[in-house]
């Protein structure tokens, strides 16, 4: 891949359609995007404008109706069962609103599991699982269960988690939609700084006007299109239109 | 450190698939291990139905070999004793087996306990929908799922049967010992002994594994998006 040409995902005229019961529902209308690697973005929009569904096409968990998907410019529709897998275990980090810590393992098991389906040897996926615990700020809670650690703790697990495999790009579905103002901030500090120190590409899906502060790019969705595109600087000027309209 | 680059370097070389997804089966294993004890409860209510058929099928069985012990010895007295037990024995006789009626309970025992495997691993599966979900996420396989679940009841159906091939055992010959004597311990065929407990043991783990084939399909095939979608 050539350097002028680094669109880590790419979106092309995607449409997607639900069928529920008789009726159909068209979540996306035709959405074309482009995601430079390492950068910091944000897609806005209210519930039921279709962000989740385009966030979850990006991660390759769902397949747009129509349209094509391009993770690193692999078209994502083109792989098999395998090599999502493994798109899922190396290139992507997710991150839920709802953590998904798996509750059965310890933090340092749930950060270590994706290394394992990377093939990695025991102990380095264990030294590696500390160092990531450790740039989240969790080394002294490694063998705590999720029940043990409040929900920030809980997301950071999950930050540490995302980060496992180097992966290209993170997603982050409503990161702080379950947590207060503070935590909130600290993860999204956290998440900024991740992205700045390791150039990973960050994609998170939010309605957290928090999050504008950090974003390189904000990507409005309204009713299954694209509304617009904002850059950092033209951003400044509309915040204050947002702060009026709340 | 030269060294052990270039030995780094040359292990990668050998590799023959690049883009693959693993999971180690000792580490399958330990998972499955910890997520037994991690919900005991559950998993001790699932292996009780398994327990009880298990020791129900053994101690009819080993009942049986008893009676035969005791009728190989062709003593008058003990043939008598064991047609006021209550055996079918006719004259002619020389080796008891199964009623009609008692094949048709044990028949029956295990297909409800069977239902009752299936229905506890349905449930256990849609309690852990959404750690399926993430483990798909994290880049699992439909096979890793699928090698979980049955990781989780081959160890299930082994304990379980185990535990309740003795537990039959024990009863049928607390109970050959009341009603026979003695008796029934020094003409009781060792060898019938073991392999009843031995095939009451293999029907159990058959019974885990076939009982959790339908609900480990099913959350092997769930997408990744669907799991996520469910409300905890």
């Amino acid at each position: 891949m050539m350097a002028t040409n680094s669109h880590i995902v790419r979106v092309s005229n995607v449409t997607k359609t639900f069928q529920l019961g008789k009726i159909e529902v068209q979540a996306l209308k035709g959405v074309d995007l482009e995601v430079a690697a390492g950068k910091y973005i944000s897609i806005m929009g209210p519930s039921g404008s279709g962000k989740s569904t385009l966030f979850n096409m990006i991660g390759g968990l769902d397949k747009p109706t129509s349209g094509k998907v391009y993770i690193d410019e692999v078209d994502i529709a083109q792989l098999d069962a395998y090599e999502l897998a493994w798109l899922r275990c190396r290139k992507i980090g997710y991150i839920f609103q709802t953590f998904n810590i798996i509750q059965v393992m310890t933090a340092l098991e749930n950060v270590t599991l994706p290394m394992v389906f990377a093939g990695m040897g025991n102990d380095s996926a264990v030294e590696k699982g500390m160092q990531l615990l450790k740039l989240v700020g969790l080394e002294e809670r490694f063998n705590h269960k999720p029940f043990e650690l409040s929900g920030g703790q809980q997301q950071r697990v999950a930050i540490a988690r995302s980060l496992a495999n180097d992966p290209a790009i993170i997603l982050a579905d409503e990161p702080t939609g379950n947590l207060d103002l503070t935590t909130g901030e600290e993860i999204i500090a956290l998440l900024k700084r991740l992205s700045e120190e390791r150039g990973v590409t960050i994609i998170s899906a939010t309605h957290d006007f928090k999050m504008l502060n950090v974003s390189d790019q904000v990507i409005w969705i309204r009713d299954g299109r694209i509304d617009k595109i904002e850059d950092r600087k033209e951003l400044s000027i509309s915040v204050g239109k947002i702060d009026t309209r709340e | 450190m030269a060294l052990e680059q270039i030995r780094l370097r040359t292990n990668a070389k050998k590799r023959p698939m690049d883009r693959q997804v693993v999971l180690p089966f000792r580490k399958s294993f330990e998972i499955a291990f910890k997520s037994i004890r991690a919900r005991f409860t559950r998993s001790l209510i699932t292996t009780m139905s398994l327990i009880l058929a298990v020791a129900f099928l053994c101690f009819i069985q080993i009942s049986t070999d008893v009676a035969n012990g005791l009728l190989s010895t062709q003593n008058i007295e003990r043939r008598q004793a064991l047609i006021r037990a209550g055996y079918d024995v006719q004259p002619e006789d020389t080796r008891i087996g199964n009623t009609p009626q008692q094949k048709w309970i044990v028949i029956l025992s295990l297909l409800v306990c069977i239902v009752g495997i299936v229905n506890a691993q349905l449930m256990a599966v849609t309690e852990r929908f959404r750690e399926i979900g993430t483990m798909k996420c994290l880049g699992a396989l439909d096979r890793f799922i699928l090698r979980l679940f049955f990781l989780e009841a081959g160890m299930q159906g082994l304990i379980g049967s185990a535990l309740g091939s003795l537990a039959g055992g024990v009863f049928a010959l607390l109970n050959a010992l009341i009603q026979f004597k003695f008796a029934a311990l020094t003409y009781l065929p060792w060898e019938d002994v073991a392999v009843s407990m031995a095939t009451a043991m293999g029907v159990g783990c058959f019974l885990s594994l076939a009982g959790v084939m339908y609900p480990a399909i099913l959350a092997a095939r769930m997408q990744p998006v669907e799991a996520m979608r469910i409300e905890e």
